[in-house]
């Protein structure tokens, strides 16, 4: 079982008690339990079985304007004596920042509400068990599929977050994940692909064979790949890719790369960096929500942001260090984004197939190639080929590439958004990148 | 070393008790315990922007019955903690009837030293070099925008205890000294990182001011993409230089040799055992053994003693990297080659220094070969689809070669190529062999662990760049 509310409020008290009286001006502590069931299926067997139990603390001191942190597994009172003096002797010794301090006491959250995020459900293994015989039975049905890897995991996880400044909260959060692996082979090729569903509470989890069907199909289709020349042309990024192309976004207008002025997009609020009709929100409160929270890591409270209106850019994602250097105030995001999503575009999927035609239709992208610093994007991709609004042949081994400040003016949207991740797009083309292949 | 059983209420005897009874119809299986301190501290902006101190506990028990593998981990060493384990891995194993592998291979030779690096330096000391990168870099380039420079450093201790009591233990230090700058001019920004690392003391790499030649790399590495252009698009010639940008063989071949992808048939080289897939001449080895490399270890982390595994010798495949599971179903031996991130992890048979081996070409032969293509120097990260083989990687240094000569820098760009059919358009091996600075971390199924990479310089026939101009 988790541990409850009252252990982890009374650790955290006793860290900031001791760090109180070894004489330090500000503290805060997160201290955290999660505990994770898996299993794992393999080729229709049982492969893995793993119970993950996790206690985390993290405490930060301040002296004036330094600032030291350790963390530590063991939540020992003897080993939390050693590390917070070990703690309160580095901060001493580290040299003072202007910037560093607690968040203003009128920032932080004061009413929460129920977000709905713990599902109280406990799924014995031998259920877990019985859904992935079905989701596997249902993802080998077809003999093209040569291999299977499927998993089941509850996790169950609490936290509490306390400060000096008197404010001490936290709450559980669950979430049952399923996924499947599967490899599919032909006389040309063999290839690889995944589906999977993440949910807070059990019963909204994807129903197992269609899941296993879904992984199955989306394997099957990616089989005999061939080779694209090198051309400039409009690209369409399925939903699961599209929210990395957000992702990155949201890496570019943290504050932490603003205020380094490590970021293509510094300096550009309030100027339109996406075409017109774009817009993008951030919504923490969205019940059952993947990325929902009632704060931030420090405390602050989170509300709604509109990133970007009508294409212009409105608002950063604050905390509050990188606020103060850019005298600005936190607004809750010191860890990044929450529910992070694109508005739906105004045409519908097939409409956005139709309407170049040859488009490439990207499935998988791998590399680590979005440049924050510069903007600059490039990666492998695998995909298929679109002609007239129609799927022709899938296609691997080739790159699309360009630079976000040109992408992001060049993006149309689909009116599909829903809401599988933390982070969620429509379907998305871009024209005009440039794609290099044999 | 940690006394694990120092501050809990469960003795060594009673542990060695409940892996044995846990493990008695299991083919395989341990309790591995963990206790690691690390240190980090970073400078950005200025400033000395953050000053962390991380100590972690814990065990994780394992048992293997046939294919299937159960794992439990907690951090509480504790005797409900690890009954509790134990009973959840029984429940999983209830079925199990096979016969415990007390085989385990042992040696004396060590490849790193039994120290705490984070005590050897001062805390002060740190501080102060950190101040000096960045008013070193600042001072000798006045388009330096943003300084960033990070010190990690962790000493790892590791008990294995086996089914009877067999004992095995590791102390593992590790450190890694880290510099990015970035550079702005006329609107323009690039950056350039370098580091160094691996099992030894901070003093080890940074004694009479070598911090400076980590700077000057960095400051290099910027300064130069400043000048790029637009990376050409399209399929072409494609020299390494040596070193680092071997994280090509690690993609495109080494993950394709691990154990589990082969045994389970989803690596494309499975069938590929005893034939040619690289060209002649070609020769990869990922060894455990080079004294204090980042990838180095003196056991894995079941215990068995690592070595020097031939992959592929003069284009021929030789072997796979295995842990005790994949090779006990394959038939074979372990490789020393199963390692986990941390005692949260299953452990997974991984790669530690891969290496191709020197040839006899030089450099300048392979640059004089090429009409059109490019001069890769340095990388950024990589990725591999296994299944499929093709694997990508990111230039962060790299020319174009026009003619014979190599020409202007050019933007980072992805190159893009096929695993299996990559090693035999290699058309010439330098006599330039290199190790990398220090600082690869490989990631697999959610782990990170520490790994090396070295190759001497190579020409590729052909290899899709990932640029803009067509």
């Amino acid at each position: 079982m988790v541990k409850d509310q009252e252990f982890l409020e009374k650790k955290a008290s006793y860290c900031l008690g001791l760090a109180k009286k070894l004489g330090v001006t500000e503290s805060s502590v997160i201290v955290n339990n999660s505990v994770s069931e898996t299993v794992n299926f393999r080729n229709q067997k049982l492969d893995e079985s793993n119970r993950s139990d996790n206690l985390g603390i993290v405490i930060t001191t301040f002296i004036g304007k330094k600032k030291s942190s350790i963390s530590s597994s063991n939540l020992l009172n003897d080993n939390l004596n050693i590390l917070i003096e070990k703690c309160v002797e580095t901060t001493k010794n580290t040299p003072e920042d202007e910037f560093n301090s607690l968040p203003d006491k009128n920032l932080l959250a004061k009413e929460l509400k129920d977000l709905d995020l713990y599902d109280d459900t406990h799924i014995e293994n031998d259920e877990k068990i019985d859904y992935l015989k079905k989701l596997e039975a249902s993802a080998s049905s077809n003999k093209k599929i040569v291999n299977t890897e499927s998993s089941f995991s509850q996790n169950k996880s609490n936290f509490i977050l306390a400060n000096s400044e008197g404010f001490c909260d936290g709450y559980k959060t669950s979430s049952f994940t399923s996924s499947s692996v599967v490899v599919a082979k032909d006389h040309n090729s063999m290839e690889r692909d995944y589906e999977y569903s993440s949910k807070c509470f059990l019963k909204d989890l994807d129903d197992s064979e269609e899941l296993g069907k879904l992984a199955a199909d989306q394997t099957i289709r990616k089989l005999s790949p061939k080779k694209i020349g090198s051309e400039k042309i409009a690209i369409i990024f399925d939903k699961r890719i599209a929210k990395g192309i957000l992702s990155s976004f949201a890496s570019a207008i943290s504050s932490s790369a603003i205020s380094r002025g490590t970021s293509f997009l510094k300096d550009k609020i309030n100027q339109k960096i996406f075409s017109g009709i774009i817009n993008v929100i951030d919504k923490p409160d969205i019940l059952k929500g993947l990325g929902s929270r009632s704060f931030d890591s420090e405390g602050v409270k989170t509300e709604t942001l509109n990133l970007v209106e009508q294409g212009v850019l409105k608002n950063y994602l604050i905390d509050t260090y990188n606020g103060k250097k850019l005298n600005l105030k936190s607004n809750g995001r010191c860890g990044g984004s929450s529910n992070l999503y694109f508005e739906n575009g105004n045409i519908n999927y097939q409409d956005l197939l139709n309407s170049n035609s040859k488009t490439l239709y990207i499935t998988e992208t791998i590399g680590h190639g979005s440049n924050v610093v510069t903007g600059d994007y490039s990666v492998g991709a695998t995909g298929f080929l679109v002609e007239n609004g129609e799927f022709k042949y899938p296609i691997n081994e080739f790159t699309i590439a360009g630079n976000f400040k040109d992408m992001f003016q060049n993006i149309t949207l689909a009116n599909d958004l829903d809401f599988r991740y933390a982070t969620n797009s429509p379907t998305m083309m871009i024209e005009g990148m440039v794609v290099a292949g044999k | 070393m940690s006394n694990f059983f120092d501050k809990s209420d469960l003795s060594r005897s009673e542990a060695e008790n409940i892996v044995s009874e846990t493990l008695q119809k299991c083919d395989d299986g341990e309790l591995y315990l963990e206790n690691s301190k690390s240190e980090s501290i970073l400078l950005d902006d200025n400033k000395i922007k953050n000053s962390s101190y991380n100590s972690d506990l814990g065990f994780g028990l394992r048992a293997i019955s046939n294919e299937i593998v159960a794992y439990s981990h907690s951090n509480e060493i504790s005797k409900s903690s690890l009954e509790q384990s134990s009973e959840n891995l029984k429940s999983t194993l209830k079925s199990a009837k096979g016969t415990y592998n007390h085989e385990i291979p042992k040696s004396n030779k060590k490849y790193y030293d039994n120290i705490n690096p984070i005590e050897q330096k001062s805390f002060n000391e740190k501080i102060k070099i950190l101040n000096e990168v960045n008013k070193y870099l600042r001072s000798k380039d006045s388009n330096v925008k943003q300084v960033t420079a990070n010190f990690l450093g962790e000493q790892k201790s590791v008990e294995i205890i086996r089914s009877g009591g067999e004992t095995l233990s590791d102390v593992r230090p590790l450190i890694r000294f880290n510099v990015s700058v970035m550079l702005e001019k006329n609107g323009r920004k690039e950056t350039g990182v370098y580091g160094v690392g691996g099992r030894q003391s901070y003093e080890s790499y940074l004694k009479d001011d070598n911090w400076k030649s980590v700077c000057d790399e960095a400051l290099r590495i910027a300064s130069v993409n400043l000048e790029s252009k637009p990376a050409p698009a399209g399929e072409m010639k494609v020299v390494l230089g040596p070193g680092w940008p071997a994280i090509l063989i690690h993609e495109a071949v080494g993950h394709g040799l691990e154990g589990d992808f082969n045994r389970k048939k989803t690596s494309a080289f499975h069938n590929l055992m005893g034939q040619k897939v690289a060209s002649e001449g070609v020769t990869i080895i990922d060894d455990g053994t080079i004294d204090n490399r980042r990838g180095s270890l003196t056991i894995d982390d079941e215990g068995t003693p690592t070595e020097r595994t031939v992959l592929i010798e003069n284009g021929i495949l030789k072997n796979f990297m295995q842990d005790r599971l994949n090779a006990n179903l394959m038939k074979t031996k372990s490789t020393g080659s199963g390692r986990r991130e941390n005692y949260r992890h299953i452990v997974l048979p991984r790669m530690r220094n891969t290496m191709m081996l020197s040839g006899k070409q030089t450099q300048d032969e392979m640059i004089k070969a090429v009409d059109k293509g490019i001069f890769a120097v340095s990388f950024g990260g990589g990725q591999v689809d296994i299944t499929s083989g093709k694997f990508v990687f990111n230039c962060t240094e790299a020319y174009e070669i026009i003619n014979g000569k190599i020409g202007s820098p050019i933007k980072g760009a992805t190159l893009i190529g096929d695993g299996p059919s990559i090693l035999k358009e290699v058309s010439m091996v330098g006599n330039d062999m290199m190790m990398d600075p220090g600082i690869g971390t490989c990631g697999k199924a959610g782990q990170g662990v520490p790994v090396g990479v070295a190759q001497p310089s190579i020409l590729i026939n052909k290899m899709t760049v990932g640029g803009t101009k067509l």
